[in-house]
């Protein structure tokens, strides 16, 4: 800091930057903390959090029905011209179930869900905060944790796995009606195809990711929007950024989650719950 | 510890700032900031732009933390308590907003409402009583089912003010009340700012930078300069400007020290 005027070494300036983003990293951290805190001493804000489960989860059906369905819908297409190469087109199926179930049903419902209401929270929070209504409930004596951050974490937390289910669904029927329609693979076939290669640990490992990825979504979301400051163009510059960090995080998630994953034997584990409660 | 401005009405304090200092991103706003807030005063802090009045309200309900000096509130010591420990202490302050600060989210009624559902297991009539009372005491009544966006400027002011008095406080702090109002509402805030003060003998901080508002509501003045108050005494002795401070405040010839970087967000984000 007490650097001559000068202009700062590219080192200096690297230094400063590397603590700036450790210095926002704890910030993070605290905000986590206090979530499980207030979480623990307060429990589920209930009402509030069904109201965003409304905003966060059943709103964002469309948009990811939309794009479960196109997705499936070339994926097959491009799945059936690929493997008609090799004259193995009737499995269309056994890899576009896989696909959607482990990758890309979470994945892209995960995408979509940052993009719209990673944007939504943060901007919503932000304006909150530059107007001073975030101040405004902690000069009431109420906490803007319990009131502003809990609700959208538990509700995006609950409804990304959700939305990914309704995803994995309408993408394989997507997938379905262009196996048909195209290919002329009848769909009973198809579906056959589809459930000897989907085993339920693929199932439950596709799925399993979501909760960290929704948990993550309207963490970053909440985090980036509470801090906004510099009136709108502050909340601009914050929806942006909470939109580009969700959607990396959940990308570079999503990566570390399934090699994880992949290292747990979730088949044994459910097969041996499954005898257990039989 | 010794003051250089003894209190000459009497109260006790209510609201004591003891050489407190606040920087943001390592610009001084306070340089040593000392007050007391004596009890059913209407204690004036007058100043500039970006000189921290705002900043220095902040302080005496925990919204900011002092980077160093003392607040206390009566006599505890709550400079650095935490924000569960504010939680008990702010249930007796109301806090007016520059821009009101309601949620847009909520009606007004649920706007006015809010505190008391947070702090109390009213029934839901006795709750709409008290949101009836204090909007009508604010000579708003009847609007209970409007949403902020519909409200003109002093009406927001007015539901902010009609939200801060819900918990009955004993101490009002007003952030620039005034900002941003024609002549008439201003007026009009004024006269409630001074109502509150009579009828319920609530002890109040203002922050403003408008005259005329702090001719007609303060019992003490503060002013604020350079992060330091460079005079503090009876409204009635300051009122007539010929302190040397007050004049060059007035005249518009007090070196005016740079606006902050915080308080040009401040008041940035209040056009929003």
């Amino acid at each position: 800091m007490s650097q001559p005027a000068a202009l700062p070494s590219p080192i200096t300036r690297l230094g400063d930057r590397v603590l700036t983003n450790v210095g926002v990293l704890g910030e993070f951290g605290l905000l986590v903390a206090a979530s499980f805190r207030t979480l623990r001493r307060r429990g589920i804000p209930l009402r509030e959090t069904l109201l965003q489960f409304e905003l966060i989860a059943v709103r964002s059906t469309p948009i990811v029905a939309i794009t479960a369905l196109f997705t499936g819908m070339v994926l097959a297409l491009q799945t059936a011209f690929a493997l008609s190469r090799f004259g193995a087109k009737p499995y269309v199926g056994s890899i576009l179930g896989l696909a959607i179930v482990r990758e890309l049903g979470p994945v892209l419902a995960a995408l979509m869900v940052a993009g719209r209401v990673g944007a939504g929270i943060t901007s919503e929070l932000g304006s909150m905060k530059v107007t001073e209504q975030v101040d405004a409930i902690r000069a009431m004596g109420a906490d803007p944790v319990e009131k502003l951050v809990l609700p959208r974490v538990i509700a995006a937390t609950v409804g990304l796995p959700l939305l990914t289910l309704f995803a994995i669904v309408l993408g394989i029927y997507g997938g379905l009606v262009v196996a048909d329609l195209q290919y002329r693979i009848s769909p009973d076939f198809f579906l056959q195809t589809v459930t000897t290669a989907v085993t339920i640990g693929d199932f439950f490992s596709g799925v399993i990711k979501t909760f960290v990825f929704g948990w993550t979504i309207a963490m970053v979301a909440c985090f980036v929007g509470l801090r906004a400051d510099g009136g709108t163009a502050g909340v601009g510059r914050a929806t942006t950024q909470s939109v580009v960090v969700a959607s990396i995080a959940v990308l570079v998630s999503d990566f570390f989650l399934t090699k994880l994953l992949m290292l747990v034997p979730t088949d044994r584990i459910l097969s041996w719950i499954g005898s257990a409660l039989s | 510890m010794d003051r250089e401005c003894p209190l000459v009405s009497g109260g006790t304090p209510v609201v004591t700032l003891e050489g407190v200092r606040k920087a943001f991103r390592d610009v001084p706003v306070l340089r040593g900031v000392d007050l007391t807030v004596a009890k059913g005063d209407t204690f004036t802090i007058l100043g500039g732009s970006g000189s921290g009045k705002s900043v220095c309200l902040k302080h005496m309900i925990g919204l900011l933390e002092a980077d160093a000096g003392r607040v206390l509130i009566e006599d505890r010591d709550v400079t650095h308590l935490s924000e569960r420990g504010w939680v008990a202490e702010r249930k007796r302050f109301g806090m007016v907003f520059q821009g009101a600060a309601l949620f847009d989210s909520l009606s007004v009624f649920e706007n006015v409402a809010y505190p008391i559902r947070e702090h109390r297991n009213d029934p839901e009539e006795r709750v709409r009583e008290r949101v009836r009372t204090c909007l009508a005491s604010v000579g708003l009544a009847g609007i209970e089912e409007l949403v902020p966006a519909e409200l003109s400027g002093g009406m927001r002011k007015r539901v902010g003010v009609a939200r801060a008095i819900a918990l009955e406080p004993a101490v009002m702090l007003y952030d620039e009340p005034t900002t941003g109002l024609d002549p008439a509402n201003a007026r009009r805030i004024g006269r409630l700012i001074r109502q509150l003060q009579q009828e319920l003998g609530v002890t109040s901080v203002v922050v403003t930078h408008d005259m005329e508002l702090c001719h007609a509501v303060s019992d003490r003045i503060a002013l604020l300069r350079g992060g330091r108050i460079v005079v503090e005494d009876a409204a009635a002795k300051l009122a007539d400007g010929r302190h040397p401070e007050m004049r060059a405040f007035l005249e518009g010839t007090h070196e005016a020290l740079p606006p902050s970087i915080e308080e040009q967000a401040e008041e940035d984000s209040s056009h929003v």
